[in-house]
């Protein structure tokens, strides 16, 4: 069933297409040899080609190239041998040469599509095109009431411009568009996806239309939708907005908008008058760009596994959920973390263990799961430790929580407190005689039918040995003693 | 001996190696003319303490063995080659106060062969205009008098500062610039040689773009060998422009045989009209003449194409120029008229720092790519720009080299030129577009004197990447010629 909106005259569907930008994982920028680290101080990355000094020419980063490429394949995309590069021209204080240089007409990428999967089942999203391209600088207009800042470190970092068709049909499917390609990117190491950061940034197309009509009405653009909760609220928001303007009898024509967070609505961006004409041209700078067969063949052979697949291979081969093996393979990092602590071990309780305690403790720090204070290595050793018998699932949060605070092992942590499971019966046995003699009016009470009792003396075993018994042995040797 | 300053290159060169003369007496001698031919406007930036400087580095470097290949040799580079620490203006005032913090490619090369650089010279306005005219720094002088022994006459350009310097004497040899011409017509104009290399012969790193699928950096000197020496000590592959040819540079000198024989000279049926100038048609027809009793073989070829050259380098040039002047802005090196607003700031800063000619061709090449003329004006263009290099390229088929006028008319007057409307002096690149939308090499030489005793250039055309045939004519042609007249000394003794 397709996703509808109940307006007051009837049903409207909805026609969404996103252009994703991300930064190029590329130690340089795209022209210039000047570094891409995020972070730095203000202007100290910045080439005299990125400043657009007189008679500096721009050359192309083969990195940048090959990300793109890697990126396409990534997208099931066909790779176009032959890309060319054009002039975007316009006038800011922080692009500096006064245009920026993209792939209009020859684009690198052509066409592709990512699969995704909602409540309403799993649709192919096309991919029209990914182009490469230039970042601009950043303008920094608060920090005065009568000056600008212009900082020029991001100025010239490689873009990879990812369109979409508008074969999006519902906010949770321009979601999840968004996740799959963020979870493609990283793993392909062409971008980090950190839209916090800004090295992945979202515009987003919304059109709507009453169900049944066949042409497209003008969509408008929402410019600044950078987290996928926003990607969803803008459609949901903007959807309405164009619905309500068409049942009030209004028509509007194609403009660009801008979403606003904290108020919960899009804005007029640029007015009309001032509306650029950016006067494509090709740049003579630089020569087109032609690809072998042989050059995206050998991209293709050294390709990661890439999240789908992955996926997959989880639930076929694994035997995880969908669910789970969905956030296990979001990132690169994560399904690394994972399979590392994997080795040898029960793979759906190791996946509990990383998506319930690992995360709610890196949730709870602020930490990325790189930054884990444990070790992929220790967790894998500490389900192996429950499964092995050597500490039970109780003892074993606890030995959780020790790893978190001190970074050692599990097997170092149960020697030093001591908290090897016992599984030796003598040692239970006397364990349970100790308390039965010395409670034997509770015994009475037992035999006298109050079975609830059981509990309590479960509980006064284990309290008497720190939790140590085996909760099975246990159990089945205080039963027999009762019986 | 006779005064240093109307020494060839390769002469001195051989002075030097003799140890008959130094560097310093050469720099020095250049410095000297330099002074008392200030009035001809040629430099915009002299530079003597650091040319002494480099000439005593260079005598030193030559007494301890280590020679370049121009080793010694003062030259002088055109205002739009970026030259560390020293300004570099383009002749403009937006950038009459930049200072570049780095070398173009083609100084740094010349440096490396021992040069000294005497100065920067003066061109049109961000090489935009055939006059020198153009520049905020004032027009250069044609060293060249009228017939009342005036100083009237302009040099052309826009490497006009470079031809006039080469042609008084104020430096051996100079770098040009040569867009649509602007090696070529001024070389014609002041009576002195000059190549415009194939289109990725030279580095176009660090020189100031006007258009940058034209632009081409070539030398400008006293004969051919000179130029052959220069460029040998110019061109290559440089990994800092996309744009340059991988090829290897091959010694151009070798070329410079003489005997040319056997060899095919093409002659252009386009470039004669009724109304071509009596001095320049005599002069092409002497041209002929002398190939012809040289042993070459003359053809008459047509390149149908030629008279849609002119618009279409004014639209590809003029496009590429108003995307390429956009960085001059006010917000970094340029500079600044403050306004209120940032578009303001660009408005005041643009409209203060660009003289007129360089904001007609900004004006014209931003409505060539405006939306909805785009394909009518700027693709056209670029479609009949591929027609005018296959003209050229069909032609090559069967001639070696060809033999056009360089300019359609001899030096003109400031006050002619003047009176001229823009398009009128448009029509003086109608000779040398061709070959620069094609990006073939051309060499100007002069041949022989206008009835009214100017020099007139004639252009050899050759194939992509083919200087070699383009010097071995023309050192052929100027044996022939024997063209030997300077314009008389400025100031005698």
């Amino acid at each position: 069933m397709r996703y509808t909106i109940q307006g007051k005259t009837g049903l409207w569907e909805l026609i969404v297409g996103l252009e994703v930008h991300c930064q190029i994982i590329s130690k340089a920028k795209v022209f210039s040899g000047a570094s891409t680290a995020f972070g730095a101080e203000q202007n100290t990355h910045v080439s005299f080609v990125d400043a657009a000094f007189p008679g500096m020419l721009p050359v192309l980063n083969e990195k940048c190239v090959e990300q793109c490429v890697k990126t396409g394949l990534g997208l099931n995309a066909k790779i176009n041998k032959y890309s060319r590069f054009d002039r975007k021209n316009y006038f800011y204080a922080d692009l500096p040469s006064g245009y920026q240089i993209s792939q209009l007409y020859h684009p690198i990428v052509g066409e592709g599509f990512i699969e995704v999967t909602t409540d309403r089942g799993t649709r192919k999203i096309g991919v029209e095109r990914l182009h490469l391209e230039q970042d601009a600088g950043k303008s920094i207009h608060d920090m005065s009431p009568s000056k600008s800042f212009i900082d020029l470190n991001r100025c010239g970092i490689g873009l990879m411009e990812i369109v979409s068709k508008p074969d999006i049909q519902a906010p949770e499917e321009a979601g999840e568009y968004l996740r799959q390609l963020r979870a493609i990117v990283r793993a392909l190491g062409t971008c980090d996806g950190n839209m916090d950061e800004g090295s992945m940034r979202c515009d987003v197309n919304v059109s709507v239309r009453p169900v049944g009509e066949q042409t497209l009405r003008p969509r408008v653009e929402v410019k600044n939708v950078n987290s996928v909760r926003f990607v969803m609220q803008a459609i949901e928001i903007e959807a309405a907005r164009q619905i309500e303007l068409y049942e009030s009898g209004q028509t509007f024509s194609q403009e660009t908008r801008l979403f606003d967070a904290d108020n919960l609505e899009t804005r007029p961006m640029r007015s009309k008058e001032n509306a650029n004409d950016y006067r494509y041209f090709p740049d003579p700078d630089l020569p087109p760009v032609i690809l072998t067969d042989e050059y995206i063949e050998n991209i293709r052979k050294n390709l990661p596994e890439l999240p789908e697949a992955k996926k997959k291979r989880y639930v076929d081969t694994l035997g995880l959920t969908p669910y789970d093996a969905g956030i296990l393979t979001a990132d690169s990092e994560t399904s690394h973390y994972f399979e590392t602590a994997l080795k040898g071990q029960d793979a759906k309780k190791v996946a509990n263990w990383v998506i319930g305690d690992l995360f709610a403790l890196l949730n709870k720090s602020g930490k990325t799961i790189l930054e884990s204070p444990i070790c992929p290595e220790h967790l894998g050793q500490l389900v192996g430790r429950i499964a092995d018998n050597t500490i039970s699932g109780k003892i074993a949060k606890d030995v959780f929580e020790l790893m978190a605070q001190t970074g050692k092992s599990p097997d170092e942590i149960i020697a030093e407190k001591g908290l090897k499971q016992i599984t030796d019966t003598g040692a239970i046995e006397q364990l349970i005689d100790d308390i039965l003699a010395q409670n034997p009016d509770k015994v009475a009470e037992i035999k006298a039918g109050k079975d609830k009792l059981k509990g309590w003396f479960v509980g006064q075993v284990m309290r008497a040995c720190q939790g140590k018994a085996n909760p099975a042995l246990l159990n089945e040797l205080l039963n027999k003693k009762l019986s | 001996m006779e005064n240093l300053v109307d020494l060839h290159i390769h002469e001195a060169l051989d002075l030097l190696k003799k140890k008959e003369i130094s560097s310093v007496e050469l720099t020095q001698s250049h410095l000297n003319e330099m002074e008392k031919a200030a009035f001809l406007n040629a430099y915009i930036t002299p530079t003597p303490e650091s040319a002494l400087a480099q000439a005593a580095e260079s005598d030193r470097r030559r007494a301890a063995g280590i020679c370049g290949a121009l080793e010694g040799i003062p030259i002088a580079n055109k205002d739009l080659y970026c030259t560390k620490g020293i300004k570099t203006t383009a002749a403009s005032k937006i950038l009459s106060q930049f200072i570049p913090p780095y070398e173009s490619t083609v100084s740094e090369k010349l440096k490396h062969a021992g040069t000294v650089m005497l100065g920067k010279l003066n061109t049109d306005q961000f090489a935009m205009g055939g006059s020198t005219m153009t520049s905020w720094f004032g027009v250069t002088k044609n060293p060249w008098t009228d017939e009342t022994g005036a100083y009237s006459l302009v040099p052309g350009g826009s490497s006009g500062g470079s031809a006039a310097a080469v042609s008084a004497g104020l430096c051996m040899g100079a770098t040009g610039t040569d867009t649509g011409g602007s090696i070529r017509q001024p070389a014609s104009f002041c009576g002195v040689t000059g190549i415009k290399p194939t289109y990725g012969r030279c580095s176009r790193y660090g020189i100031v773009a006007f258009a940058s699928s034209l632009d081409q950096a070539g030398p400008m000197a006293r004969d051919v060998q000179d130029c052959a020496l220069l460029l040998n000590n110019m061109a290559g592959f440089d990994p800092k422009d996309s744009t340059v040819s991988e090829l290897p540079v091959p010694d151009f000198t070798a070329a410079l045989t003489g005997d040319i024989r056997g060899k095919k000279i093409g002659i252009p049926a386009e470039y004669r009209s009724d109304n071509l100038n009596a001095d320049v048609a005599a002069a092409w027809d002497k041209g002929i003449r002398l190939l012809k009793e040289a042993g070459a073989e003359i053809i008459d070829v047509s390149l149908p194409h030629t008279k849609y050259a002119l618009p279409v380098y004014y639209i590809v040039a003029c496009a590429e120029a108003s995307s390429n002047l956009s960085r001059y802005d006010g917000v970094r090196y340029t500079t600044r008229v403050n306004g209120n607003t940032l578009d303001e700031l660009y408005e005041n800063t643009r409209t203060d720092g660009f003289g007129a000619e360089v904001i007609r061709r900004i004006l014209l090449g931003t409505f060539v790519l405006s939306a909805g003329f785009y394909d009518a004006y700027y693709l056209r263009a670029q479609r009949v720009r591929r027609l005018i290099y296959n003209d050229f390229k069909q032609v090559f088929q069967t001639v070696d080299a060809l033999l056009a006028p360089a300019a359609p008319t001899p030096a003109l007057t400031y006050e002619a030129m003047k009176n001229m409307s823009p398009v009128d002096t448009y029509l003086g690149d109608v000779f040398t577009t061709p070959a620069s939308l094609a990006g073939l090499p051309a060499l100007s030489l002069p041949v022989t004197l206008s009835k009214t005793g100017l020099p007139i250039g004639l252009q050899i055309i050759g194939n992509h990447f083919d200087e070699n045939t383009v010097f071995h004519v023309a050192a052929a042609l100027e044996t022939a010629a024997n063209f030997n007249k300077r314009p008389h000394r400025v100031v005698k003794g």
